[in-house]
């Protein structure tokens, strides 16, 4: 019984404070540019459902790519830093002024390197920059956090550079790269909408680009529909990465 | 006499840091011999044995050994087993970073195996091992290049009582076969009468011999070797070194 309603009060939440909207834009009757009700939403997004998925794999595959592109990067450059502590040293300052200045800030130099005909590969390259940080970090520590005991039996038994970083760093960090990635999953959609927001309408046709064309027409009710299907992606590809990181650690165990 | 395995011959050992963590402390280890070293927590035992092994060189003093490499093996504290790999796996590893075909490594990890007493075993990772088969397969792993030193950094100290005698036992029988040089680190005394010919004891840290004690009788151990005068008698002269040792520091 108490299963049933811990899954149940989210929910019982969500209906209550959309029926409270619903009941006070009735009453009101504020202007449906200003704040439509929940119903209006509603119809928004049963009319553009299609355009709307496809907005969304817009959004969804740049995000994806960009997680391709900065997991293969990051992780080069840590084995790189792992290797060499003169590299780490080096490269260190350069990956912390990278995770430290916000991608809109950079999103307009972007723009114009990337080439007006290019805005996508601008995008991809600033979400590239969001999702790389947290896969080098999670590398990075991961390639130090082998059981020193362990290191000590790799001295013991004589084992080459090679061996050490194939054998032993790379496998000993598998759960550090897992975390990392699950962020960065997360943090390369966020770098995709707000590249789209830089972007502009001339854009990615994505769901930020769905929230400024809608926004520039007064469409309120389209503009909040594109963010309910934008929460709901987050949600799923949350609970998909959880679970992919928690498969990809048992198998890890074994267990 | 022939060459001792391992020598320290007044060794010192200073970290940068905590300043001096052992010494100044003599060992002479005869090939074959089990030699318990027994003292009181952070007088420098597991530095003593990382000398032993080779793993770390002495600030003063110098360290003989005849062992090459790959014929030193080490039990740590814990199995430390890497989860990723199978029970086999890591048992073969110290045969692969040292060259041997994978398949003969993995064929006398398997023996191995079986001698510790964890045939059947093998497919099995660290995670769905007891913490006593855990440890048999890490003093499997130790085994398996059949060295003439094996050191034992107090591997029993998280097993229960039942399970320490048990592997107690395993390590003597084992020794029969291949009679390695041991030297066994703990800091349970009635431990250390019962697996050693000699008990080295240390004094508290930084650590410097505080005396020896001889261990008559059989190894193997017999069947009740712990009622025995011998062996009571034994135990109650590393208690009274140990402290003198603490005494003598304090």
């Amino acid at each position: 019984m108490n299963r049933v309603l811990d899954i149940l009060a989210p929910f019982a939440l969500i209906a209550l404070l959309l029926a409270g909207w619903e009941i006070a834009c009735r009453v009101t009757g504020v202007p449906a540019y200003f704040l439509p009700a929940p119903s209006d939403v509603a119809v928004a997004l049963a009319t553009d459902t299609a355009s709307l998925m496809q907005a969304a794999w817009n959004t969804l595959s740049v995000a994806l790519i960009s997680l391709i592109i900065a997991s293969v990067v990051a992780q080069g450059i840590a084995l790189l830093v792992g290797l060499s502590p003169l590299m780490d040293r080096a490269v260190r300052p350069l990956a912390s002024v990278l995770q430290v200045t916000p991608v809109v800030a950079i999103a307009p130099l972007v723009l114009i390197w990337a080439g007006i005909d290019h805005p996508e590969r601008a995008i991809v390259a600033l979400a590239v920059l969001v999702a790389f940080f947290p896969i080098f970090s999670g590398a990075v520590t991961g390639l130090k956090a082998a059981d020193p005991d362990l290191e000590r039996l790799f001295d013991l038994y004589g084992a080459s550079r090679l061996q050490r970083v194939l054998r032993l760093r790379l496998p000993s960090a598998v759960p550090f790269l897992l975390e990392g990635h699950k962020v960065a999953a997360g943090l390369a959609v966020i770098g995709a909408v707000v590249a789209e927001f830089g972007a502009g309408s001339g854009g990615v046709r994505g769901l930020a680009w769905r929230i400024l064309d809608a926004g520039n027409k007064l469409q309120t009710a389209r503009m909040i529909a594109a963010l309910v299907v934008l929460g709901l992606m987050g949600v799923v590809l949350h609970a998909l990465l959880e679970r992919a990181e928690r498969a990809g650690l048992a198998w890890w165990r074994g267990r | 006499m022939t060459a001792p395995v391992v020598a320290l011959e007044a060794v010192e050992v200073d970290y940068a840091r905590r300043g001096r963590a052992l010494g100044p402390f003599s060992l002479s280890i005869a090939p074959g011999e089990i030699v318990a070293l027994v003292g009181p927590s952070g007088c420098g035992k597991s530095t003593a044995l990382r000398l032993l092994a080779g793993l770390e060189q002495p600030t003063r003093g110098t360290v003989t050994r005849t062992a090459g490499r790959g014929e030193t093996s080490v039990v740590f504290q814990a199995p430390t087993l890497a989860p990723w790999m199978t029970a086999q796996a890591n048992v073969a590893l110290p045969l692969e970073l040292s060259g041997v075909p994978k398949i003969i490594a993995r064929a006398r990890a398997a023996a191995a195996l079986a001698r510790v007493g964890l045939a059947g075993a093998e497919e099995a990772r660290p995670a769905q091992l007891s913490g006593g088969m855990a440890m048999r397969a890490s003093l499997a792993r130790a085994l398996v290049t059949e060295p003439r030193l094996l050191l034992l950094d107090e591997p029993f100290a998280a097993l229960d009582e039942i399970t320490r005698r048990s592997l107690a036992d395993d390590v003597l029988k084992l020794w029969r076969e291949t009679r390695p040089a041991i030297i066994f680190v703990t800091h349970n005394v009635e431990e250390a009468a019962y697996m050693a010919s000699r008990v080295a004891v240390m004094t508290r840290g930084p650590g410097r011999i505080a005396g020896e004690v001889v261990v008559p009788g059989h190894l193997p151990r017999l069947i009740g070797f712990r009622a025995t005068p011998e062996f009571r008698e034994a135990a109650e002269a590393v208690s009274d070194l140990l402290l003198k040792g603490s005494e003598m520091a304090a």
